[in-house]
This record gives C-alpha cells, structure tokens and sequence, in this order.
C-alpha cells in the first residue's frame, strides 16, 4: 500500500499527511454505559482525523477512555452517539474486511500453537494456503527478529518475544491500520526501549498507520507523529500535539534533546491540566 | 512410571561415579536406602505395609468370633495361634486375608482358560465392553450437550436444571427401570448396561467442558472477532483446543463411573456374567473371596481405563507445547 506515499511522507513529515484523505475520521464521537451508581462516560464528543502512515499515541490517565476509543474504532465497541469512520466506511464494515491488525496489551499467543502457528492464524481464518502461509509467517517473524524461533511455543520464549510475535501475526495479512493497545505496558524499561526502537524501525519499512495506547510520555513522544492527549471523567481529548519537528530519523538519544523534552513538558502539562478537574 | 525412569536415570550416571571408582561405590550402598526414600518407591511402600498390616489385623479380628464358635460347636480345643492362622484360611470369611484374594485373582484370571464362565477375565471383558460403549455414547453426548449449551445462550437456563436434576437421582433406582423398559421392547444384553454407563458418564464430560469451552480469555476471544472468524472457526481454532486440558480430565472421571454403571446394571438383570453378576452370586452364596476379587478386578480394570486415558492425555499435550 502506503510504499508510493512514504518518500512525501519522509520528506515533508506530517503536515503533508494530514493534508492526505484521513484514515480515521471521528466527529462527535461520544460512548455512555451505565454502571450501578449512575452512567459512565466513557467517551464524550470525540473529534479526531487521523491520516494515511500517522503514528498517533493515546495517553492519559486510567479511565480516559484511550483503550475505548482504540476498541471502538476496532468494533470492538459499540459507541452510543457521534460518527466515526475507518478507511471511509464503518468500523464493522472495516473489520469484516480486515482493514486492521490489533495488539493487545498481553500477546495472546494461543499456548497450544508453535510461534509460526500463531503467526499463521489469522491466515488460516483467512483461508490461504499452506504454502502462502509458511512463507509470509517466514517474512514477518524476520521482520520481527524472531527468525530462528518458529518451532518454540509462546512460554519457550520471553515477554518482548510474545509481544514481538504477535506483532508479526498482526503484520502478516497486512492490514493498512496497525491498532496497539499499551503493547509494551508489562514489559520492562529496557526490553521497552528496545522494542520502540524496533517499532520505529518496522514503521519506517511498512508505513501503515499506527494508532498506539500507551501510559509512558517518552514512549509517546519517542515513537509518535502525533499525541493525543486524553483525560478521565467524561473521557475526552485534551490536546493535539504536533512531534513532527523531531524528524523520522529517531536513535533512543533523541530523548535528552531539547525538543524531545519541550514535547514531553507539553504533554504532562496537558496530563495535570486534565487531572484538575476531579481533585 | 515416573519414578522408574528417575531412579534408572540417578543410578545410571551417579555425579560421585566421577570423583573415585572405590569410593562411589561406597557412596552407591549407603545411598540405595537413601534413594527409596527420596523417590516416591518409599512412601507408596510403607503405604502399602500400612494398609496390608491395618487389612490383616482386620481379618484377624472380624473373623476370630467365627472360628471360634466352630472350632467349639467340633469339640476341639486350640491354641490362639492355631486360631489365628485358622482365621486367614477360611472358606467363607466375615474379611478376606489379602493372600486369599491373590489367591483367588491368580486362580481365576491366570489358571483358568478365558473362555471359561469361572473366568474373571471373562467376566470383565462383558463389563469392559459395556463400559466402552457406555462410555463412548456417554462422552459424546456430553460434549455435544456442552457445545449447545456454550453456543446457544437460552439453552444453558432450559437444559442446565434436567442436566444436573438427572445426577439427583440415585442410580440404585433407575438402573432397574432402564434394564426393564428396554427390556420390554426387546433390547437386552450389552445395551441397556451401556444406557446406563452413559446417564452416569455425560454429565462430568457436559460439566468439564463447559467449563473449557468457555475457558478463552476475553483476548484470545476478541483476537477472532478482529478478524473477522466464524463461529465455527472460533470454535475449532480457539474454544476446542482450550478445552481439551478439561476434557481429559471430565473424562477420567467419566470412564471410572462408566464402569461403575455397567456394574450397577449387572445387578438387577441377574446377569449370568460380568463384575456385577461376579458380585451378586458371590453374595447370594457368602462367598466373599469371591466377591473381593471381583472387587479388585474392576478396580484394577479402572486403574488401567484411566491409565490409558492419561496416556492419550500425554501424547496430545506433547503436540500442544504443553510444558512438562
């Protein structure tokens, strides 16, 4: 797909992909449930336009409804009021034609299965062939480093492995979205900084669109093109922030820049300023 | 087995074999008593002492009154050691000695020919088959009852209360009510013992796997709704093996009580053979040798259907990654 448009993408940096037709485009998006002691709500009149090759971080406090809003664009929800639109049509419609690849918070690797099985599954469901499944599990799972590893089941390998494979399974039908719930959140600091690094890596070679949920304001600024900044009670966007001006080109020292830390300092104060409301 | 393959494997290659041939193999004596100890050989055979020792004295006493009030209605005068070996060789005992039982098991499984009726190996095998068939209908009928009640939401309320009101009832009471029902429309033999194993049988198999259908985290679930899957596929590719580890062990239980039925369902037909019909003579006649080797026979014959099924359990969690 996005292999025509990534050169623009590079040289010109984000504000010439927001100017492409938007991947995601929310508008009024809003999701009450209620609970025992009164409605809750979760999402509360939404605007968002997320463009063709974006990485866009959610980040906020528990509650803010970032993990929602990334369910409810997977379909995984059903919101209650407002539009939203995956791909130009709706988030049902996009996930029956397998527009998006999810990753979740654990990897979710079925035990029983080998890594290349896991890999593989989506494409079972899919129906292709043995033959096409081999060799697109081989791709992905070299994509991910984890060439060697095929024949292991998931407890044979680490934590960052899992979560690596069942990044590969997520890039092996190759899904034009890339939806990652706090992927890196049980993971420690090293193995975290590692695994960004390599998923800048991988974005720069496939150039999907990324939306990614996460708790860590470095990872947030580190990896993204675009942060959105959320806040609980009613869950709603805060803030917008542009990180275009730290380039694509982006080693883990990037992080004691100046503008790496302005970024940051914008975004916890965006973090304080939404948790005002409820002290 | 386990303990077997440890301890073959500890005195193959003992680590102090390395450090001096005549001084290992002081190490080699001193550590054989050692090594039954830390295996699992020791324990299960002061075990097997205790309850041998506890089953004897046992026999001793409940059978002493009898044997004394013989040797008095004869007119002989014995010592009380003559009474108590007396008490271990009675025809008719209130308790059978273990040794007679041995006795009896080696006299009617290895010295008499199969085909013969005083053959327990005959008898088993007409409870066995039963058992099988029983236990295959029952199995099945459970799982099919489990993947309706998981995949159709109503049923679980509707089929749920007759699926466990069936367990209440006692199986002493029903056994005769199938024998004669099917009885009165000519099904006779093999096949209403099997009915009966099969009532007793689906309901752990219905129950466990419920439970492992329905074992799937919210994750593994919503992976397949993100792409799409079928019912179908989410069933095969996900609920299926997910619940295998409760199947195995639903159907564990399953076979023993399946076994249990088919003994239950010898009992009121006055069958001429199997367990049951072994049982029932046995008592008629108060020979209770006779009914303890056939105790022991489909104890025995449990301990291998169980055996086997841990066996199939094995082999399928190697070829699921199932870390040992």
């Amino acid at each position: 797909m996005g292999a025509s448009l990534a050169p623009a993408a590079v040289t010109s940096g984000v504000t010439a992909a927001s100017a492409r037709s938007a991947v995601i485009d929310i508008r009024g998006l809003s999701l009450t449930y209620e609970a025992a002691d009164g409605p809750v709500y979760a999402l509360s009149n939404v605007d968002l336009q997320v463009a063709e090759g974006e990485f866009v971080s959610f980040i906020g406090p528990s509650g803010c409804g970032k993990t929602t809003l990334l369910r409810v664009i997977a379909d995984l929800e059903q919101p209650t009021g407002g539009h939203i639109s995956v791909n130009g049509v709706s988030p049902s419609e996009a996930r029956l034609r397998r527009e998006y690849g999810f990753i979740f918070q654990a990897p979710a690797l079925y035990p029983w299965r080998t890594i290349e099985r896991n890999v593989e599954l989506p494409l079972e469901i899919f129906g292709l062939s043995k033959a096409e499944r081999r060799e697109r599990s081989q791709r992905q799972l070299e994509l991910v480093n984890l060439k060697g590893f095929e024949k292991k089941f998931p407890w044979q390998l680490s934590g960052g492995m899992q979560q690596r494979a069942s990044i590969a399974r997520a890039l092996s039908f190759d899904p034009k979205l890339l939806l990652m719930d706090e992927p890196f959140g049980a993971l420690d600091e090293i193995v975290r900084d590692h695994l960004n690094e390599q998923l800048l890596q991988l974005w720069a070679k496939t150039r999907k669109t990324v939306l990614f949920v996460t708790h860590s304001i470095p990872e947030a600024v580190f990896l993204s093109t675009k942060i959105v900044v959320m806040s609980p009670r009613p869950g709603r966007i805060i803030d917008v922030i542009d990180c275009a001006s730290l380039g694509l080109q982006r080693p883990l020292e990037i992080r004691e820049t100046p503008e790496f830390l302005k970024i940051a300092h914008r975004v916890r104060e965006g973090l304080r300023a939404g948790h005002s409301y409820d002290d | 087995m386990t303990t077997d393959a440890e301890t073959l494997r500890i005195g193959s290659a003992p680590p102090q074999a390395a450090t001096g041939r005549a001084m290992g193999l002081a190490k080699q004596r001193v550590s054989l008593a050692h090594r039954l100890w830390s295996g699992n050989t020791g324990p299960v055979l002061v075990v097997v002492l205790a309850i041998l020792a506890l089953w004897y004295g046992a026999a001793a006493w409940m059978n002493w009154q009898g044997v004394a009030d013989a040797l008095q209605r004869a007119g002989e005068q014995r010592t009380a050691m003559e009474i108590l070996a007396a008490t271990m060789e009675q025809e008719r005992p209130v308790l059978p000695a273990p040794h007679q039982i041995a006795v009896e098991l080696k006299k009617t499984v290895i010295d008499t020919p199969i085909t013969s009726r005083r053959s327990l190996v005959n008898h088993a095998w007409v409870t066995l088959s039963s058992t099988l068939l029983g236990f295959a209908m029952g199995a099945l009928l459970g799982v099919v009852l489990a993947v309706l009640i998981v995949h159709v939401r109503t049923l679980e309320r509707s089929l749920m209360p007759w699926i466990i009101s069936s367990q209440t009832i006692p199986i002493l009471a029903i056994a005769p009510i199938i024998i004669v029902v099917l009885g009165s429309i000519g099904i006779t033999g093999l096949f209403p013992k099997a009915i009966i194993s099969a009532y007793l049988c689906f309901f752990p198999v219905t129950i466990g796997m419920v439970k492992g259908l329905t074992s799937p985290d919210m994750m593994q679930r919503d992976l397949m709704r993100t792409y799409s899957a079928s019912q179908g596929q989410t069933f095969w590719k996900l609920r299926l093996p997910a619940s295998l580890p409760f199947l195995f062990a639903s159907l564990k239980v399953a076979i023993a009580i399946s076994l249990v039925g088919a003994i239950v369902g010898e009992l009121p037909t006055g069958a001429q053979s199997g367990l049951g019909a072994r049982l029932l003579a046995g008592s008629y006649y108060g020979q209770t040798i006779q009914i303890w080797a056939a105790l022991f026979g489909a104890a025995i014959l449990a301990s291998i259907l169980v055996a086997v099924l841990g066996l199939a359990e094995r082999a399928i969690n190697r070829r699921m990654g199932v870390r040992a």
